[in-house]
């Protein structure tokens, strides 16, 4: 039997994320996944997992989970933390970065994502019945992650594997962070629709993230942008993907996100590139943001590098023994397991 | 249509990982016949063609087709031009789409714009009923969400604006309309058209695992009325299992 995490408290924003469900946005069903994908693939290389098994991403508050039968190895990633309780009532702080392995009948109370965004991964992955290919969840469709709706106390996650018996632990030496400076986008398709003044104000001012975002979408705002005319605000409704930034008549931007609808009818000045929508995930309301444009090449040239990039992280991580072991972490430092660096087809990031 | 009137669409990048081919800004039957021929060339060279491994989706809409794909693996460029190439390539029948009888229950309950429609437009609700009856409904895209149908050809002399304030809750299954657009709302949702009647059939089921919405994009769906006992019997035996199959008048239409 593996292992299985009971949800004694379901918080506020936990949902069980993959890479989403592609190849279903002609019926209409939103790509969804995990936000900030190689965060959560940090996580489950830390574990040795598949890089595409579903992970717990948390956006709130307020989550706690129970060993219901164990041991169960997992790992944190993001600016975030937890507290271990022991059966006893002993306390025990659960870092982020670096894996343990939890008994059966310890609880795990999680901390808040302090950038918005961050994740729980388990060894084997979240094992529950996926829905067209995918685990991630997708209330508005009664889709996957515990029936496709909130959870609720008493939920049960099992998990992939169960405890190895290996004693080592793994760490790495410093947080995976995304990069920084202005977002880059590739403008359209609609900036057309945007007077020369729009569009050089979209690139010169600093956007403010609002308190109105979800998994949907992201509100903005600034200093409204101008359409050509005012029928220029509405277009017949086109495709959308996740990092579109759609612009209706009050002139302020709107983000979509992994659970955006897959298709709309407001223009799009411009559209995120693949390498920084992680950082969309990580704007808490109130953070500024400003944009720049890029062309397709540099576009790629800044997924490839940050790909290389989570790579050397990746390849910088070491076996550590937990508390009560001799520290033979230098026996154990050097060798990284072959394969986990594997690419994976079909995988766009890291 | 022929080449040399036919005007190239155009090719807009949607970010870096989609291509959106635009046909036109307009919701005409003639453009939406063009990107649905567009969709079915490039789902049979995925089938062959090498450069379209890396394509996720395709998803046509009124007047363009977006062709998502992974940015990793693909040649964006080339991938680009291969796709302007497919667009002007073909200019044969696309195959018609299914024909679909769905079944409308007209109750005032579940039409409560009904009236307000009827004496807006100068009809009974009787001759409203009547002229949704004999309209051959095409289903141009799917979208807003999973499984929901826009569809057109709706009657000119029913076109009806959106409500002013829409609503917080439209019952899922319900049939509605918004200026010469026509739906049925899979999902019990907010929504802003207006509620002219229910069906009993499920637009969107998760046990179809390969094709989960009922309805898709070149569809043909026609309505007929029955009274509330069949409704209730049909959604009866719908949940138990009763095949979206006994909708279909013609495989293609």
């Amino acid at each position: 039997m593996s292992g299985l995490l009971e949800v004694l408290q379901p918080g506020i924003g936990t949902t069980v994320q993959d890479r989403g469900r592609p190849g279903h946005r002609h019926h209409g069903l939103p790509l969804s996944g995990w936000l900030d994908a190689p965060l959560a693939q940090a996580a489950n290389a830390l574990l040795g997992n598949d890089l595409t098994a579903a992970v717990l991403e948390m956006r709130g508050v307020g989550t706690v989970l129970h060993v219901k039968h164990g041991p169960v190895r997992m790992v944190l990633t993001g600016r975030t933390g937890a507290q271990r309780v022991r059966e006893d009532g002993i306390r025990t702080p659960l870092p982020a970065w670096q894996t343990a392995t939890l008994r059966e009948g310890e609880t795990l109370q999680l901390g808040g994502a302090d950038s918005g965004c961050a994740y729980l991964a388990v060894a084997g992955g979240i094992a529950l019945p996926p829905a067209f290919g995918s685990r991630a969840s997708y209330w508005r469709a009664g889709l996957s992650g515990v029936l496709g709706r909130a959870f609720q106390p008493g939920d049960i996650l099992p998990c992939g594997e169960t405890g190895s018996g290996d004693p080592r632990e793994w760490r790495c030496r410093s947080p995976w962070e995304v990069d920084t400076g202005p977002i880059r986008v590739m403008t359209g398709p609609q900036d057309d629709h945007f007077t020369p003044d729009a569009l050089t104000s979209f690139f010169a001012q600093e956007w403010q993230a609002t308190p109105a975002q979800d998994r949907m979408g992201l509100r903005l705002h600034g200093e409204a942008l101008a359409h050509t005319r005012p029928e220029a605000a509405d277009i017949v409704s086109d495709g959308v993907t996740p990092g579109a930034i759609q612009v209706p008549a009050n002139g302020q931007p709107i983000v979509l996100l992994a659970d955006g609808q897959t298709v709309g009818g407001y223009p799009k000045i411009a559209t995120v590139v693949t390498a920084d929508l992680p950082r969309l995930a990580h704007m808490r309301p109130g953070t500024c943001v400003r944009f720049a444009p890029v062309t397709a090449e540099q576009a790629h040239t800044a997924l490839t590098a940050q790909r290389a990039r989570w790579l050397l992280w990746l390849a910088d991580r070491e076996a550590f023994l937990p508390p009560g072991h001799i520290d033979e972490a230098a026996l154990y430092g050097g060798n990284l397991i072959s394969g986990m660096l594997a690419t994976h087809p079909g995988e766009t990031t890291p | 249509m022929s080449p040399d009137t036919t005007p190239s669409p155009r090719l807009l990048a949607l970010g870096d990982s989609a291509w959106t081919l635009e046909f036109g800004s307009a919701i005409d039957p003639a453009i939406n016949a063009r990107v649905m021929g567009l969709a079915e060339r490039v789902a049979h060279a995925r089938g062959s063609e090498p450069l379209l491994a890396c394509v996720t989706d395709v998803v046509p809409t009124f007047r363009s087709l977006t062709v998502h794909f992974d940015p990793l693996e693909a040649d964006a460029a080339a991938l680009g031009e291969r796709l302007r190439g497919l667009a002007q390539e073909g200019h044969q029948d696309r195959q018609p789409g299914r024909l679909w009888h769905l079944p409308v229950c007209f109750d005032a309950d579940f039409a409560p714009d009904l009236p307000r429609l009827a004496e807006a437009k100068g009809l009974s609700p009787a001759e409203v009923i009547q002229r949704l009856l004999a309209a051959t409904f095409r289903v141009y895209m799917l979208g807003f969400q999973p499984g929901f149908p826009y569809m057109g050809g709706v009657p000119p002399e029913l076109h009806m604006p959106r409500l002013p304030t829409p609503r917080q809750k439209v019952p899922a299954q319900s049939l509605a309309v918004a200026g010469a657009m026509c739906a049925v709302y899979p999902w019990e949702s907010p929504g802003g058209w207006n509620l002219l009647g229910r069906t009993p059939v499920v637009l969107f089921d998760l046990q179809h695992a390969g094709q989960p919405a009922l309805l898709a994009a070149g569809d043909a769906v026609r309505c007929h009325a029955v009274h509330r006992a069949t409704h209730d019997r049909l959604a009866t035996e719908i949940a138990q299992g009763l095949p979206r199959e006994s909708f279909l008048k013609a495989p293609s239409a």
